[in-house]
Order: structure tokens, then sequence, then C-alpha cells
């Protein structure tokens, strides 16, 4: 029996005269990836932005481990447990990588002492354990400017995971990465999650990734989950390739 | 290294002593202390990319609260009035705190200077309370029960200040490596990703601001104390321009910038007047936009720069950075 971690009831959200959420309704089970496909401005990103508070839904409730969680801040969402990585990373622009982590664990640990040094937090070693889990301990004592795209959606991602989330969410997480990186990163991804034991939730609209990576697959179209299932049954499904994936039947 | 802790301590040293070698500068190193240390608080918000132009506010309430208490309690001890002052300063700093970091950048500035032009006018318009624009005397205080006079008190408020100096400064550059002083600093660089670590950015805000009015508190009591008198031009706009003024100078978002442009800019300020007359504030506005274009890391920046090429070594961010 699989257990439902979080829960999206009846969710509606219109920007003028866009509905981004036209009564939405997904249910995410524990230990799994799922992956949201669909075309752009299909509302994927709102269905992430409502789940962790950013925006309200006018309609609906967001139930995470069985409470609602709708009105909440996004940083309380947090604190239970329902941590994001961003499309373009949201990442601290001033310190290295490795700090980036060390400030994400400090506000997970809620460390307060004024007189330590953040450097020398017992959690340092995780974190570099962190690091290395998504392919990044070289780089580590490097700030986050100089880093390639792809290093910088990796760290964001150790970012989220350092607050030892249940639920991940993550948008596009290899888009504006190289094609010959994306399955080098995903492959970290995904062993970094099962290593973790993190539910994952990834937006993405590299086919061949969601066949590869995805345990579950929900279909995005006009502001609303059009179909879920395997990948293997979404993919082959005619209305998806016509209208996601986008070549001629 | 060695030569890095060195000039410091020397330059320690020779402000140490001041009071025997050159008794005439000690009232205006005094001062500079005093300013020094306000303008550490105003650093800090600089660090979290933030600039208030109203921190004079927390400099003169700590200066009135130290005047009122000694004028309802004569005799009142140095210790004792320290602390009540600090602490009105910081407890303002939590009410107008919990209001203006809800705002940032411009606002945030504004307001800070409307809070601070308020109080101002409270002390103008107050006449039977405040003295009005004559202010109120502040008298010595006692030190440990001993009322001194003026000579060996004024040499106590001096190494008094100058301990004030390296503690607080110490703490503070302490207090920006630790975890919750990094949260602090990523106000400035992203927002979004402090609310996806859980952490609430006004709270994180918050805490930094009221540490920069308790600093602004110290500087003004200090300043309260050393002149004897304590008038509205505490919380006068120009006051909280000049705090933001040395700390551009001295090093935007350095501890030890904060005090080498506070003694700078009293040093200029003093001598050019005596002897450029009134054009000492455009030699201080020429040498500001000189820093602001050429150096704008501050005379610490020229200062590290300097060192390193003599030395050898890269430069560093000294305080950030380990």
């Amino acid at each position: 029996m699989s257990e439902i971690l979080l829960e999206a009831r009846n969710l509606q959200i219109r920007f003028g005269g866009v509905i981004a959420a036209d009564n939405v309704s997904l249910t995410i089970e524990r230990g799994k990836n799922m992956a949201i496909i669909g075309p752009n401005g299909a509302g994927k990103t709102t269905f992430l932005n409502i789940c962790t508070g950013w925006l309200k839904p006018a309609k609906g409730t967001v139930l995470f481990e069985g409470r609602d969680v709708t009105s909440l801040a996004p940083r309380r969402i947090v604190r239970l447990g329902v941590a994001r990585a961003f499309q373009i990373p949201q990442l601290f622009t001033e310190h290295t990588a490795l700090e980036n982590l060390l400030i994400s664990v400090s506000a997970r640990e809620r460390l307060r002492h004024p007189l330590q040094d953040m450097h020398t937090i017992r959690q340092r070693g995780e974190m570099l354990h962190l690091l290395d889990m998504v392919g990044c301990a070289d780089v580590a004592d490097r700030p986050v400017v100089e880093l390639s795209e792809g290093q910088r959606k990796l760290i964001d991602i150790a970012v989220a995971l350092a607050l030892k989330p249940k639920l991940l969410l993550m948008d596009e997480p290899t888009s504006g990465v190289a094609s010959s990186e994306k399955f080098k990163i995903m492959e970290i991804l995904v062993k970094a999650l099962a290593e973790a034991k993190v539910t994952s939730v990834f937006v993405e609209h590299d086919m061949g990734i969601v066949s590869r990576y995805a345990d579950e697959v929900a279909v995005w179209a006009a502001g609303n989950v059009q179909m879920r299932g395997s990948p293997e049954e979404i993919l082959q499904h005619p209305d998806v390739i016509r209208d996601v994936i986008g070549e001629a039947v | 290294m060695t030569v890095r802790l060195a000039i410091p301590a020397l330059i320690l040293l020779a402000v140490a002593a001041i009071p025997f070698a050159a008794p005439s500068l000690q009232l205006l190193m005094n001062l500079a202390l005093a300013k020094g240390i306000a303008v550490v608080g105003v650093t800090v918000l600089l660090r979290a990319g933030q600039v208030s132009f109203g921190h004079a506010l927390f400099f003169a309430i700590a200066a009135y609260a130290a005047a009122f208490l000694s004028a309802s309690m004569p005799g009142a001890d140095l210790v004792l009035v320290l602390v009540v002052a600090v602490a009105g300063a910081a407890i303002s700093g939590v009410l107008v705190g919990l209001f203006v970091v809800r705002y940032r950048g411009i606002f945030f500035g504004m307001l800070n200077l409307a809070f601070s032009m308020i109080f101002w006018s409270i002390l103008e318009k107050f006449y039977h309370y405040t003295g009005g624009a004559d202010g109120i005397r502040l008298p010595r205080p006692t030190v440990f029960g001993m009322a001194l006079e003026r000579g060996p008190f004024e040499l106590i408020m001096f190494y008094l200040s100058l301990a004030l100096v390296i503690l607080l400064g110490w703490f503070t550059v302490r207090w920006f490596a630790s975890p919750s002083g990094q949260l602090f600093q990523t106000i400035k660089t992203n927002e979004t990703r402090l609310q996806y670590l859980g952490v609430s950015p006004q709270r994180a805000l918050l805490t930094g601001y009221v540490l920069s009015a308790a600093l602004c508190g110290v500087g003004g009591v200090i300043m309260g104390i050393v002149q004897g008198v304590v008038t509205p031009e505490f919380a006068w706009w120009i006051r909280s321009g000049e705090m933001v003024f040395i700390a551009v100078l001295g090093g935007a978002g350095s501890v030890a910038g904060a005090f080498v442009g506070a003694a700078i800019y009293e040093i200029v300020r003093t001598y050019a007047s005596a002897f450029a007359g009134d054009i000492w504030q455009m030699l201080l506005g020429g040498f500001l936009l000189v820093i602001v274009i050429f150096a704008p890391k501050g005379v610490i920046g020229i200062y590290d720069a300097t060192l390193a090429r003599l030395t050898g070594t890269r430069a560093n961010d000294g305080e950030t950075r380990k």
C-alpha cells in the first residue's frame, strides 16, 4: 500500500484571462519520482508555486502528509519538509558552492551562536558529502558565479537537499544544460535522491529523461492534469505525442 | 600574515598613546572612536545591501536616554548609564525594525530617514522635556561610585571607548562569519532562496537591524557623555548621512574601514575647517568622489591592495573569507 505524501484538491487560479490552474487535483506518493510534462504555459510551474505556498489558489487545497498547507507561507511549508529547486538556480551569488550548502544547513538546524564560524559547524562534513553526491566536490571553494549552468543547477538542488526534505520539487532540472550533460546530471541526481530517500516531482521537457528516470508521469495542458500513468503508457499515447512531444501522428 | 596583524596592532598602540603623546588630539580621537562605533552599525546593514539614511535616530535615542537618566538620577554610575542608553537604542531598534524590515532599497533608506526626522522634531518641539534646540546637559556620571574630575574622567572615557571599539569590532567581524550573520547577509543576494530555506527574510534582517541600532546607540551615548550635552542635532539627517559617508569612505561593509574612515573624517573636518575655512566639505566631497570612482572598496581596499602588492600575496576580503 503506497502512502500519499502530497495531495492537491481542485486547485484554481487565474492570471487575468489566463486560467493557470483549472480544477487541478493530483496525488504524489511517497518514494516515487514523478515527472510533469506539458507545453509551455500549461501551468506546470504555477502548480509548483501553489504547492510551495508562493501563490495562493483562489479555490482548492493542498495537503502535505494530510495537513492543510494551502494558506501557509513558503518558509513554513519548507519547515514541514518540502524543498524546491528552480529553473533558474537560486543561489547566494557572493558565496562559494560549499558556503551555499552551509547556509542551507544553518537554516535547517537553526544555528544561532553569534561567535561560531560557519565554516567550523558540525555539519560541514555532511555538506561536503552532499556536494560530492551531486558531483561538485571539486568546485566546493569556488564562488558559484564562476561555475557552469549545469553545476549551478546541481548546487541549487544540493542546497534543497541539505534541508533533508521529504519532498523535492524541481522545475526543469536539465534545462539550460548541454544535451550531452543532461543524462549525466539526471544520473547523479536520481542516485542522490534515492540515497537521501527523497520523493521528487520534476517538470521536464526531455522525453528521453522522462522515460528513463520517472516512475510516473502527469501530463499538463491548459491548466489541468490531462492524464497520468507510467512513462511507457503515457509517452505512447497519441494525444501526448501530438500535443506535448510534437511529432506528427 | 604577520604584517596583516602587525599594522593594525601598531595603529591601536599609537591611538592608545595619544592621551600622553598628543593630548591635544585626545578629544578629537575620542569623538572619532564614538562615531566609528556608530558607523559599524551602518556597515552591518550595508552587508545586507541596505542603506539607512536615518541611523542617527538610534545615536540620539541612546544619548537622550543617558541624559534623562542622569537628570532623574544625579550621580548615576557610568556602567548603568551605558547599559540603559544602549538598551534604549536596541529596544527602539526592535520597534522601528519591525516596521522597516518589510521594505528594501530606497524605501528602506527613506523610511529610516522619516523615523529619525520624526524623533528630531519631537526633540525640537517638546521644549519642556527636551530643552528644544539647546538640548539638555549630560552631567558626568560617577565611575564605580566616584565622582571624578574632568581630566581623569576623560581619560577613562577615552580608554573605555578604545576598549569598546576593539570588543565590538571583534564581535561584529565574528558575527558576520557566523551562521546567523551569514543568513543575514544573504538578503543582499537572494531572498527567494532564503525563504525556500525556511527562513523569514524579515526576521533575518531584524536581527542585523537591532545589532546596528545598538552599535549606533553605543556611539551616541559615548558622544553625549564626552561632549557633556545632547542636542537634537544628534538625530539630524546630516548626521545620518555622515555615517553612510564615512562607511563608504572607509570601505563599504568593512568593520576596520568604519574606524579608519571615522578617524580620517574627523581629522580632515577639524584641520580642514581650521586651515581651509569653508571648503572642507568640498575637500571631503572630492575625496569621496575619488574613492567611489577609483577605489570602490574604500580606504581599507587601498590598504589591502597595497599590502598585497608589498608582500606579494593575493588580496582577500579579510573579514568574510578565511
